[in-house]
């Protein structure tokens, strides 16, 4: 994370904070495994819930907020991982675990053609066109008999009580088998979350990293530096959907039943993860983390009010984004200072005392 | 008392200063240019008299009132009118209709009518349907004029009429400011061409670096006098 | 079954689509902003038609001619007081506030309205039919398609033989230039979505004659609209009236097919149309 500019100046990422953060991280996360061991099953529900939403928050924020591609289609690789991952499953007789998996990589063979279609199109274009794609994936696999078509279906009775580790866990902590599963599907709910936001952190650490920063802000002079934006934005759709294919395939070995209006929802799968990024803070990675608690807090209080939910959402959306566009991260970063995962490159002179200044 | 006058105006684009305590005057009827090499805040001045740029109030006035922290279209709407830098006419438009279109803000009765601006630049009447970007650098230029003509204004800027011209082309454009001075409009221009801004000035300002290094009437003042103040050999 | 026919009834279907465009239309062309609760506000129109049904129990026609004034001030006053705030060059915020309100209304008029479908009659007309030629066509699309090609021309006629519209267009070329010639941008935007609002009645009018409508319908209605838009391509109004008809004709023949295509018919057709030509069939403005 060091790269040599000169004899006397280094370019690094880091910062005194980030390295203290890092080991609370480390430290949240240690304890995040053990969880299950002391927490009730409604508990570890709602954590998994958490954790998915997160991973699929980061995903459109790395999408929207760094490569500046806004997609209101993200529903489409939910879907089609978790259908994949179903036909996994039901046709092939597959291990669940093993279909999450495939879930993800049929979600990234997807992205290629849809990146073709939708790549030709730029901004508000480009939003509404990934929605019509979305449309068109949920359209035919509704015509898919096979996996129930319009009305869904479920997956094989027993399919997830005899996926991988199911039963040692049941065993291990003396629970029954629906709450083993539910166990096994935190911990790769988790197991995803660290690894989808390490790879990330890396990502925009790395030479990628500023490459897509420059070709975010100035496609042109990105472009006259050597930056391909064409590649690096295909990379970062492609990385994004694979990641968004994953989750949606888990989501649904937790729920275990399926239906094309459920796994392509917009509400659910685009809505919710927009507000979650817009209202915690876009273009930062701890942005998506404060959005979902404060999503998740505001579910709990407003559980019984049905529309009124999702409208209030919308309201503190629209005026975050027209007072405090940078969210509510933006505005606690804009008044400390303080950056958990830091990826902004600090220029440090080295002749000089190790860079002890810890913000931009 | 004069037309329009300005007193110590700064101008900053964000931490740049651009302008340091302008004072300049704009009789009725006269005809000032304003001279100085790239940079020196001639553009600035412009904009910030015609609302492009909005200055903290008290360094601008016109007829009496202030206008300094006016926006564009109030600034229009009191009887300024702008022929900005680059022409800038509007591609969707016809010459016709960036013709017509001066005259959205201030429709006030006056010498300038479109068949004026037809009488005024007659190569213009011929191509009136044809898009507002077809024509030569020249003519677009005439569009441009005429345009800031249509709303009958009590003051034309005009900021780098020549730029980008061949120097037939802008004798040709020159050639009608006359006719603009017998309908009564007070005129400032920006001009890096000196040799064509003393002809038509009543009276020269010549800037630097933001600041006026030399002003007076062209008789008065020798080409030492312009190159000194144009280029910087000898600070005020 | 007569392919004639279809195709009929797929030109009188691309009307309504493109009275749903030709709103989006007009507010792209001039401030390039996509309103993602177009839809929605379609929605919302009829359900104020609805209203001023029930309420003065005025006929459907009367009812959308007294909601004409009150969509041009709604869309003027959320242009001005919020849109306009996010106009600028970053896509965001445009993209994401007009999703919020696009999430606000729809739940703003299940709990004013529920869940329920509704319908507006128009009597006598929707049952009535006229003969020309081989085909007959209802009186009702038949409506729908020649109000749309009349707010078109009446469209076409503002644009580019108004003062009004030369604004537009000026301010859409060059806003701060149109600055200096006296026009006010803010102004202008609010009286453009104004506008847009006005057609945006007459196509609620017609949605909810034509079939049940419920207060989630918006974003499908968004997305017929968009695809004309694009189909036609940026600028022309003309080019939102061919590509109404052309998802119109898409669908209708898809549904002729097999009655589970028909949505997905025009999508396919709108995607075709978008690997062979980009900007569109009849791209008039600069991008």
């Amino acid at each position: 994370m060091t790269d040599h500019v000169s004899s006397n100046w280094t370019v690094s990422t880091r910062t005194r904070g980030s390295s203290l953060s890092m080991l609370l991280v480390l430290a949240a996360v240690i304890l995040a495994f053990a969880t299950p061991l002391i927490a009730s099953r409604a508990v570890i529900q709602d954590l998994f819930f958490i954790l998915t939403m997160l991973v699929l928050a980061q995903c459109w924020n790395l999408l929207a907020g760094y490569a500046g591609l806004v997609s209101v289609g993200q529903q489409v690789f939910v879907g089609f991982g978790a259908y994949a991952m179903f036909a996994g499953v039901s046709l092939l007789g597959m291990d669940p675990m093993a279909a999450i998996v495939l879930g993800g990589l049929a979600a990234l063979a997807l992205s290629v053609p849809t990146a073709f279609f939708v790549f030709r199109l730029q901004g508000a274009y480009f939003a509404i066109g990934t929605w019509v794609i979305a449309e068109v994936v949920r359209l035919a696999l509704a015509q898919w008999k096979a996996l129930g078509g319009g009305t869904g279906t479920s997956l094989p009775s027993g399919a997830t009580r005899d996926m991988f580790g199911v039963r040692f866990v049941a065993d291990l902590l003396g629970v029954r088998g629906p709450q083993a599963t539910d166990i096994v599907c935190y911990w790769l709910a988790l197991l995803l979350a660290v690894a989808a936001i390490g790879s990330i952190y890396k990502l925009l650490r790395s030479r990628q990293g500023l490459g897509l920063a420059a070709v975010r802000d100035n496609r042109e002079a990105a472009r006259s530096i050597g930056v391909d934006p064409l590649w690096t934005r295909s990379f970062v759709y492609l990385v994004a959907a694979l990641a968004t294919g994953l989750t949606g395939a888990l989501i649904y070995v937790q729920k275990a039943r399926i239906s094309p209006d459920a796994a392509f929802s917009v509400p659910d799968w685009t809505a919710y993860v927009i507000f979650i990024v817009v209202i915690g803070g876009i273009g930062t990675i701890e942005g998506p983390i404060v959005g979902v608690i404060v999503f998740y807090i505001l579910r709990n209080l407003l559980a019984d009010y049905g529309s009124w939910y999702l409208l209030i959402l919308g309201l503190i959306g629209i005026l975050i984004m027209l007072l405090a566009p940078r969210g509510l991260w933006g505005l606690f970063t804009d008044r400390t200072g303080i950056q958990l995962f830091p990826v902004r490159r600090i220029l440090a002179d080295r002749t000089k005392t190790k860079d002890d200044r810890g913000s931009d | 008392m004069a037309l329009l006058e300005i007193h110590g105006l700064t101008a900053f684009y964000g931490d740049f200063q651009a302008l340091f305590g302008i004072d300049m005057s704009l009789n009725e009827g006269e005809t000032v240019a304003v001279i100085g090499a790239n940079g020196a805040g001639k553009s600035t001045l412009l904009r910030s008299i015609s609302g492009l740029i909005r200055n903290a109030p008290g360094h601008i006035r016109f007829d009496g009132g202030e206008i300094g922290a006016l926006s564009a279209p109030d600034v229009v709407q009191l009887g300024i009118a702008m022929v900005p830098e680059g022409r800038r006419l509007f591609p969707s438009l016809s010459v016709e209709e960036n013709l017509l279109i001066g005259k959205y803000g201030r429709s006030s009765n006056g010498a300038w009518t479109l068949d004026a601006v037809y009488d005024l630049f007659p190569v213009l009447k011929e191509r009136r349907h044809n898009p507002g970007m077809s024509l030569s650098g020249g003519q677009q230029q005439m569009v441009a004029i005429g345009r800031g003509l249509m709303s009958n204004p009590r003051v034309l800027l005009c900021d780098e009429v020549s730029l980008g011209l061949a120097p037939v082309v802008v004798r040709d454009i020159y050639s009608a400011f006359p006719k603009i001075r017998a309908t009564g409009a007070s005129i400032v221009i920006i001009e890096q061409d000196i040799g064509q801004a003393l002809k038509v000035a009543d009276r020269v300002y010549c800037m630097m670096e933001g600041r006026v290094t030399l002003t007076g009437t062209p008789a008065a003042l020798s080409r030492e006098d312009i190159h000194a103040a144009y280029f910087g050999a000898h600070r005020r | 079954m007569s392919w004639l026919d279809t195709i009929v009834q797929g030109i009188m279907l691309g009307g309504l689509y493109a009275l749903f465009a030709a709103g989006l239309s007009l507010v792209f062309g001039i401030m390039r902003l996509v309103n993602l609760a177009h839809g929605d506000l379609i929605v919302l129109a009829a359900f104020l038609i609805l209203l001023l049904i029930t309420a003065l129990g005025l006929n459907p026609f009367l009812a959308a001619f007294v909601a004409l004034p009150v969509m041009f001030a709604l869309g003027w006053a959320l242009q001005y007081v919020v849109l306009n705030r996010t106009l600028g060059d970053d896509i965001l915020p445009p993209l994401l506030v007009t999703f919020g309100l696009s999430v606000v209304i729809q739940n703003g008029l299940l709990e004013g309205f529920s869940a329920d479908s509704r319908r507006i009659s128009a009597g006598m007309l929707e049952t009535a039919s006229l003969q020309i030629g081989p085909v007959s066509i209802g009186t009702m699309p038949l409506l729908t398609f020649a109000s749309a090609v009349g707010v078109i021309v009446a469209l076409n006629l503002l644009f580019y033989r108004t003062s009004l519209g030369r604004a537009f267009r000026a301010t859409s070329d060059d806003s701060a230039t149109a600055g200096l010639m006296g026009i006010r941008a803010e102004r202008i935007f609010a009286t453009a979505t104004g506008l847009a609002m006005m057609v945006v009645t007459i196509a609620a009018l017609y949605l909810g004659t034509r079939a049940n409508f419920d207060p989630t319908m918006g974003p499908a209605r968004l997305i017929y609209a968009f695809e004309a838009v694009i189909i036609g391509g940026l600028g022309s109004f003309w080019g939102t009236l061919a590509g109404g008809i052309i998802i119109g004709v898409a669908q209708t023949a898809g549904a002729a097919i097999n009655p589970e295509w028909q949505i997905l018919a025009g999508h396919i057709a709108f995607l075709l149309v978008l690997i062979v030509r980009p900007r569109g069939l009849f791209p008039r403005a600069v991008d």
